[in-house]
């Protein structure tokens, strides 16, 4: 069934979720074992996931996760410690539910994660499963029979909000029946306390509902009522005669139903006052709950003051089909604009011009949908160091910084395993083990800080780890040994240790289950730059090591300068350029600097480097740009303007050609390179 | 009697499903997704109050035991949602005021005769 389809997808999302939540709480259980709040906040997640799987078709999810919770609870209620050993049974079942969540679960895990937790339980109690469930459905009785109930709520049963004459009318609606109220205890009218059921009644009813079905009308109040249901016989034996004298009475007395619940229904009282005069409170108690009420008051004040947030879940596919269309509507913006310019036509200019704007801002918007805070990520980040350090006996605090820095959605899926690979790199290789830290005089935890941050139209992304450090000479021996670099080649330091971003590199002495999983950092580096960042890594040798990644914020659209040299065109990266000069070669045979406003920066030709043929112009134009630090002139024939990029990847054959990082479709249809600045002046 | 059911609980399937089944049997649902959202949504005529008991913020218990002390709402039938292993939890809820309880895992049905057995 559709809604049921439907009810179940939305379960699995929040189970997601729930399950992220409940990684994140463990994780600081283990940081601050006696925080009642995340004990229960964790306790929470777990219930919550059981109660949802088991409603939505979940059973194993439900009965699984019940056996964690119940061992969870004897922690909550304090009758066995938060253990180190608890919490890596919880995560392991924390991953086993999720398994389970995405159909990817096995039977062996459950069963080990299971006896583990049930090793914990000092009494090993048997779950509480006291079925307490009252069933709702019950054999058809098709004779008719006729019962006897006698039903007396308690005094105080409108306070549970029950209304007992709607329990009497849907017993009513069973059968044939005759109510019998009885009024003796109502009390003379000045004395009488209209907010207290005085009343009872007894009822005769024939019908064909079993007795557990009558009994079911009085499900929530059987427990404090006084109620009796007899069998009085089936439809053939009725006493004629006393039933006719009960049937008068009844008539009689119907009346005085109708009055009472009236009179019921008029007066008020003060809750407080009734419940002390019921004697179920003391004066004190309900002073409490009057202030709690007044409590209760002023936190709703201040909770209306309080931004509302909403949100909507879309299928992430819908966005990106968005983010497509956006694209398209972009180029064929671009191509309507430059129609416009080339006609004279005030009008067209107008709606053009609105058109531009309307779609600038449809752009931006849209991308900014897409823009999720890292957060998420660095969370999962934390579990991966704790797995990894505890395997590798070392002893490792990750900090990190910036979560809420955002970045497109793409962007931080595909940064996952690039930023994964260099922690893991930072804990196996960077990181001492604890003997070691202190005989360097270190502290024996070591630190590992994540941080994210905007840096211009980037996000500047830092493994930042006070281990062993880098040793450049060491580098140097291993590449001469691989064979990437020649024994006397001359390096700097800096180049060095770029040395291990080079396929084929690797200077683990022994290959661990850790960071020799077949993967090398070139990889790292290549997914990198397939994501248009870069990659840069400083080490002080003895005193740790720190990895930059730069990161542009999104991979769709970009602002871009489009030039032109000779009848090619091409963007920059807005971003990345500073200003636009005239350079006009005097002379020559000058190495290739420009004086700009006295200070000296280098230029290349993007002629001289594409060997694209031709004659350059009298006066080309130089671009500046910005480039990892460095201002670097770039010259070309013609600098044209500012273009909405659309950025489309060249295919699999064109990805390694160097300063080229993709392509774009013009106004005019025709087609544009996107020059990669930083590959170009390296 | 009004015919508005206020759906508090702090997952938002169960409030999904349980909001999509009454609005289905034709009443007006108010969502909120915990006591103290509950208490800030909670003004006008609401027939009938189902809770969530374990949830962040203000539980379940004190929801009911709030609104049982607001004059509008005195009377006002509270179905509070329980698991099998919170017997205890069920007479605390009773304690505080509730007026019935369904025990989770239930079905659409299950709740829809509730409701229409305390919202006459």
């Amino acid at each position: 069934m559709f809604r049921e389809e439907m009810h179940r997808q939305a379960f699995k999302e929040e189970a997601l979720e729930l399950l992220g939540e409940l990684e994140i709480s463990l994780l600081e259980l283990e940081a601050d074992p006696a925080n009642d709040d995340v004990i229960n906040r964790v306790f929470r997640a777990m219930h919550t996931i059981k109660g949802s799987g088991a409603m939505f078709g979940f059973e194993d999810i439900a009965s699984f996760t019940h056996e964690v919770e119940t061992i969870f609870d004897l922690a909550r209620t304090g009758r066995i410690a938060v253990t180190r050993e608890l919490l890596s049974l919880t995560l392991l079942a924390r991953d086993h539910i999720l398994a389970m969540v995405e159909g990817t679960d096995s039977d062996t895990r459950a069963e080990e994660v299971i006896k583990g937790l049930k090793a914990l339980n000092p009494k090993s109690v048997s779950p509480e499963t006291t079925p307490t469930r009252e069933p709702l459905t019950c054999a058809l009785n098709p004779d008719l029979c006729t019962w006897r109930i006698r039903f007396a709520p308690p005094k105080n049963v409108f306070m549970s909000g029950t209304n007992p004459a709607s329990l009497l009318e849907e017993l009513c609606e069973m059968g044939e029946h005759h109510v019998i109220m009885h009024v003796k205890d109502i009390p003379s009218l000045p004395r009488l306390n209209p907010e207290k059921c005085l009343v009872w009644w007894d009822v005769i009813l024939t019908t064909s509902k079993s007795e557990d079905e009558i009994r079911d009308v009085f499900i929530f109040v059987e427990e404090d009522s006084d109620l009796t249901i007899q069998m009085v016989g089936s439809c053939q034996n009725i006493d004629e005669e006393s039933y006719k004298l009960i049937g008068q009475i009844l008539v009689e007395k119907n009346d005085i139903t109708k009055d009472a619940l009236e009179r019921i229904l008029l007066e008020r009282k003060p809750i407080g006052q009734l419940l002390s005069e019921a004697g179920l409170v003391s004066a004190s108690q309900v002073e409490a709950a009057l202030a709690e009420q007044q409590e209760v008051k002023r936190l709703k004040q201040s909770a209306g003051a309080e931004p509302q947030t909403s949100s909507i879940r879309v299928p992430a596919q819908k966005l990106d089909y968005l983010v497509d269309l956006v694209g398209e509507l972009v180029t064929a913006q671009a191509r309507l604009t430059q129609f416009a310019s080339e006609q004279s036509d005030a009008r067209l200019h107008g709606i053009s011009e609105e058109i531009e704007r309307l779609s600038d801002e449809l752009r931006d918007n849209t991308l900014g949908i897409r823009m999720l805070p890292i957060g998420t990520t660095f969370t999962r980040f934390k579990r991966l160091v704790r797995d990894l350090s505890q395997e590798l006996g070392k002893r490792i605090a990750l900090e990190t910084r910036g979560e809420d820095t955002e970045l497109d959605k793409t962007v931080i899926e595909r940064l996952n395993d690039p930023l994964v690979h260099l922690l893991r790199n930072s804990i196996d290789h960077g990181i001492e083990s604890p003997e070691e830290r202190l005989a360097k005089g270190k502290k024996p935890e070591g630190r590992i800080q994540l941080s994210a941050e905007h840096f211009g139209g980037e996000v500047l992304i830092r493994i930042i780890d006070d281990g062993a450090g880098i040793d450049p000479e060491r580098i140097r021996a291993k590449a001469v040994e691989k064979g990437i670099i020649a024994s006397d080649a001359l390096i700097s330091d800096k180049d060095a240790l770029m040395l291990i971003f080079a396929p084929g590199f690797s200077t683990a002495e022994k290959v661990t289950s850790v960071s020799g999983r077949g993967v090398g950092m070139d990889v790292v580096k290549r997914n990198i730059d397939a994501l248009r960042g870069r990659v840069s890594l400083e080490s002080a040798p003895g005193q740790g090591t720190t990895i930059s990644v730069r990161i542009p914020l999104t991979l769709a659209i970009i602002d871009g300068l489009q030039i032109q040299v000779e009848d090619s065109y091409f963007i920059m990266p807005l971003s990345a350029v500073e200003e636009c000069v005239e350079l006009i070669r005097k002379d020559s045979g000058r190495a290739d600097l420009i004086n700009l406003r006295g200070q000296m920066v280098p230029y290349v030709s993007l002629r001289a480097g594409f060997d694209i043929p031709g004659q350059a112009p009298e006066i080309e134009q130089v671009v500046v740009c910005n480039s990892q630090g460095r201002r670097v002139g770039i010259v070309v024939d013609r600098v044209i303007g500012e273009h909405q990029t659309v950025i489309k990847s060249l295919g699999k054959v064109y990805q390694d050609v160097r300063g080229i990082s993709g392509a774009t479709i013009k106004g005019d249809g025709s087609m544009a390179l996107i020059l990669d600045i930083a590959a170009l002046v390296s | 009697m009004s015919k508005t059911i206020m759906t508090v609980d702090d997952s938002a399937s169960v409030r999904q499903m349980v909001s999509l089944t009454l609005k289905d049997a034709g009443y007006t649902v108010i969502e909120a997704r915990d006591g103290r959202d509950a208490l800030a949504k909670l003004s006008g005529p609401v027939g009938m109050i189902v809770t969530d008991l374990n949830m962040p913020g203000m539980g379940g218990i004190e929801l009911i035991r709030t609104v049982r002390a607001m004059p509008q709402y005195r009377f006002t039938p509270i179905v509070m949602l329980t698991t099998e292993s919170q017997a205890s939890a069920k007479e605390e809820g009773k304690a505080a005021g509730a007026t019935g309880w369904i025990v989770k895992p239930f079905k659409p049905d299950q709740l829809l005769a509730v409701a229409k057995k305390l919202l006459r």
